[in-house]
């Protein structure tokens, strides 16, 4: 088991209720947690238009998840 | 990017800010003043009052400043080594914007005008795609939403 800090933003945080919470989980990707958290985030796009960043720094979906990390979860992004 | 401009001879470095405060399109223009600099370019992004049909009173922006401004980093680096310049800034907001605020800034100095509109264009693409940052239409019907996230919503209920 692996203790992940997880992290919503905007639209994802209006959907979870919650900025941030730990979970204590089987994963082994970046994208086990986006799977995991469905329920919370409410996105069924995993790979096409949303990002990830571990620890602050921008990943892939197939990026392994060490115990402790913070697992940042960027809905489709629009600056400008 | 960090490197020495011909004159003064100053360290000078490419910089990306992300900020709740107003844009000042002439301050940050002086900033790039440089006496090898024989071009300059700037974009300039506002907030419209329509977006696919909808009006729009006011656009709410949200950043994760601290992957912004690495990945940010990047983007001035690689539009460095892709169009050599002299110097190149970007300030993006956040918070609650009015129509016709500035909402986004680029400005490229260089020798030459071909490398100030290119690497300009680069960034300004590359920033929309890639920057952590998000934004919420507020519309005159009362209702709001997030900016491409709308086949996100329609998997939510």
């Amino acid at each position: 088991m692996k203790t992940i800090t997880v992290r919503y933003f905007a639209l994802f945080r209006e959907q979870a209720g919650v900025d941030e919470e730990t979970l204590t989980l089987e994963a082994s990707t970046a994208a086990d947690i986006f799977e995991f958290t469905k329920p919370r985030h409410g996105s069924a796009e995993p790979s096409g238009h949303c990002k990830v960043a571990i620890n602050d720094v921008m990943a892939d979906w197939s990026t392994p998840v060490e115990d402790g990390d913070t697992v940042l979860l960027f809905p489709p992004v629009a600056g400008g | 990017m960090t490197r020495y401009c011909s004159f003064p001879r100053l360290l000078v470095a490419d910089v990306i800010r992300v900020t709740a405060d107003p844009i000042d399109p002439d301050d940050l223009r002086r900033e790039l003043f440089d006496p090898a600099a024989g071009g300059y370019c700037a974009f300039e992004g506002w907030v419209r009052n329509e977006n696919e049909g909808h009006t729009v009173l006011k656009l709410e922006y949200e950043a994760y400043e601290p992957v912004a401004v690495t990945e940010g980093e990047k983007i001035l680096a690689e539009a460095a080594k892709k169009y050599p310049h002299l110097q190149a800034h970007c300030v993006h907001r956040t918070g609650l914007l009015e129509v016709g605020e500035c909402a986004v800034w680029v400005g490229v100095a260089s020798a030459h005008r071909d490398e100030a509109f290119r690497a300009c264009r680069y960034i300004i693409d590359e920033l929309k795609h890639r920057l952590p940052i998000w934004k919420k239409e507020h519309y005159a019907d009362g209702h709001s939403g997030w900016v491409n996230c709308e086949r996100c919503a329609e998997h939510s209920s």
